[in-house]
């Protein structure tokens, strides 16, 4: 019922899931245009800008998706309906699940939008349907992940300002990571030494090595030990901050 | 109505909102953050660009990066200046601040007061900053004076088109109406790599937009090799203007609806 109601309400909402498919696509869009000539650095690792830029969509959007997680949880305990929920006897992870169920199914809208949007303009998945298949599952992970944060930060202040207010914190882990260049090829040590301890860094690669080399087994594992490492913490700690919100109550 | 009607008000105006940015870090910090991380982002993770074979700006690529950053930040500086006056529309401030002023059009005048000192303070943090990250200034005084009044003009022509729409729309609301024009006009001029490296459709877009002769003319003055400095400056006046009469209008549709 929860899992229903959250997806419902999440799709329901346009504001929620317009702008996580067209902001990610406007500026892989730009990017794809406007750092097309990177791919002439000796050791780029393909011809086409879109293909490399194609991993960031995924990222982008579960973005998105932690800002609305955390939103809808801010507002189901800023309406009670939080303080109803503590008086069933839904175990905390379930209710937990349940919250977020909206969130992965906006991010399989994402990824098969992005995949679609990506198969149209030309990137060829290197990896084949599979690793499309495997794409897909990754970016459902790296929502969770997010989504949990989010969670994590609306249980804890019970504020949906708060949770604006973290977002911009989430754009510093995107943009402090491989995002724009290989790891390789960034050239300034401090931000090279920032990016190779970004996880986002690791979700990214895992994403690109499907579409730009196939199957590299070390590229992936990282990626989904990094979404699912930082999905099992912010799951853990969302569900102590649900706990000792229940307490309260 | 007497001058000094017009600047008491445009005085209250301005100090009370930029007593509000300065004293509300829920107000101050995005307006820094924003064009930090990109500073950041790109001066830090795309400073490899500069071997791109035909990348010909002589000073640097943080100093190209600022360039741009500069830009950002002064357009920003009147775009959040907009969702202010949104929000003051939205609390009903506005209308008692509409029947109270002798003179309306100092009300606007008031805000851009203001978007001009959080456009000062946020260049100010973003310039020491890129000193420390390594900026190489080339340019003479004289070409300093031209980059920072370039920036001004597009601080001010940003804000104006914000209260414009603002005026119009009178609610939070309007803040992506305010925001998307803005931040698809910055990106769609040469952002992180010179003009000709450009592809594609963006390409074709940074032809047709005035903000790329702005960015090239205030890298130019980065670079003291100044480049397009008159259709620069007349585009900035060109914006500045039209936007004068949209924020006119907009407070006409304000008092009308007073």
């Amino acid at each position: 019922m929860l899992a229903r109601r959250s997806v419902v309400r999440t799709l329901r909402q346009p504001m929620m899931v317009v702008p996580s498919l067209l902001f990610p696509l406007i500026f892989l869009s730009i990017n794809s245009s406007g750092l097309d000539s990177a791919t002439r650095l000796p050791g780029f690792p393909t011809d086409s800008y879109f293909d490399f830029a194609l991993a960031i969509s995924f990222v982008q959007g579960a973005l998105f998706s932690a800002n609305s997680a955390g939103t809808n949880v801010a507002s189901d305990i800023e309406s009670g309906f939080l303080n109803r929920l503590s008086l069933t006897p839904l175990r905390r992870v379930a209710l937990m699940m349940g919250q977020l169920a909206g969130i992965l199914a906006l991010g399989l809208i994402q990824a098969v939008t992005f995949l679609v949007v990506g198969a149209v303009f030309g990137s060829g998945i290197e990896a084949g349907v599979a690793g499309a298949l495997v794409i897909v599952a990754m970016s459902l992970t790296i929502s969770l992940a997010f989504g949990c944060i989010g969670a994590f930060v609306a249980l804890r202040s019970g504020s949906g300002e708060a949770v604006q207010g973290v977002f911009p914190l989430f754009f510093a882990a995107l943009f402090l990571s491989s995002l724009s260049l290989p790891r390789d090829l960034i050239e300034t040590d401090w931000f090279r030494t920032v990016a190779t301890y970004n996880p986002v860094s690791y979700m990214l690669e895992g994403i690109r090595s499907l579409v730009i080399t196939g199957w590299d087994g070390e590229a992936i594992a990282l990626g989904f030990a990094c979404a699912g490492g930082v999905a099992l913490i912010a799951l853990t700690a969302a569900s102590s901050a649900l706990r000792t919100r229940m307490v309260r109550t | 109505m007497t001058r000094g009607g017009f600047w008491s008000v445009a005085l209250a105006v301005g100090w009370r909102n930029a007593h509000n940015f300065f004293t509300n870090p829920a107000m101050a910090i995005p307006a820094l953050m924003f064009p930090l991380f990109f500073f950041t982002a790109f001066a830090g993770g795309l400073s490899r660009v500069d071997s791109i074979p035909g990348f010909d700006y002589g000073s640097g690529y943080t100093t190209f990066v600022y360039g741009f950053v500069l830009l950002q930040a002064s357009a920003f500086g009147g775009v959040f200046t907009g969702f202010s006056i949104a929000r003051d529309f939205e609390s009903g401030f506005s209308r008692r601040l509409m029947l109270a002023a002798s003179q309306r059009g100092g009300i606007v005048a008031g805000y851009w007061i203001a978007a001009l000192l959080r456009a000062v303070f946020t260049i100010t943090t973003i310039t020491v900053v890129a000193l420390v990250a390594g900026l190489t200034i080339d340019g003479s005084f004289v070409d300093l004076v031209g980059l920072y009044t370039l920036a001004l003009l597009v601080n001010a022509a940003a804000m104006l088109f914000g209260s414009g729409v603002a005026m119009r729309l009178r609610t939070m609301q309007a803040g992506p109406a305010i925001q998307v024009p803005a931040f698809l006009l910055l990106f769609l001029a040469p952002v992180w790599v010179p003009y000709d490296l450009l592809t594609g459709w963006v390409q074709a877009a940074a032809t047709v937009n005035p903000v790329t002769l702005v960015l090239e003319a205030g890298r130019g003055f980065l670079a003291g090799d100044p480049t397009e400095v008159l259709p620069a400056f007349a585009v900035a006046l060109l914006l500045a203007a039209v936007t004068v009469l949209w924020a006119r209008g907009g407070l006409r549709s304000a008092e009308r609806a007073a």
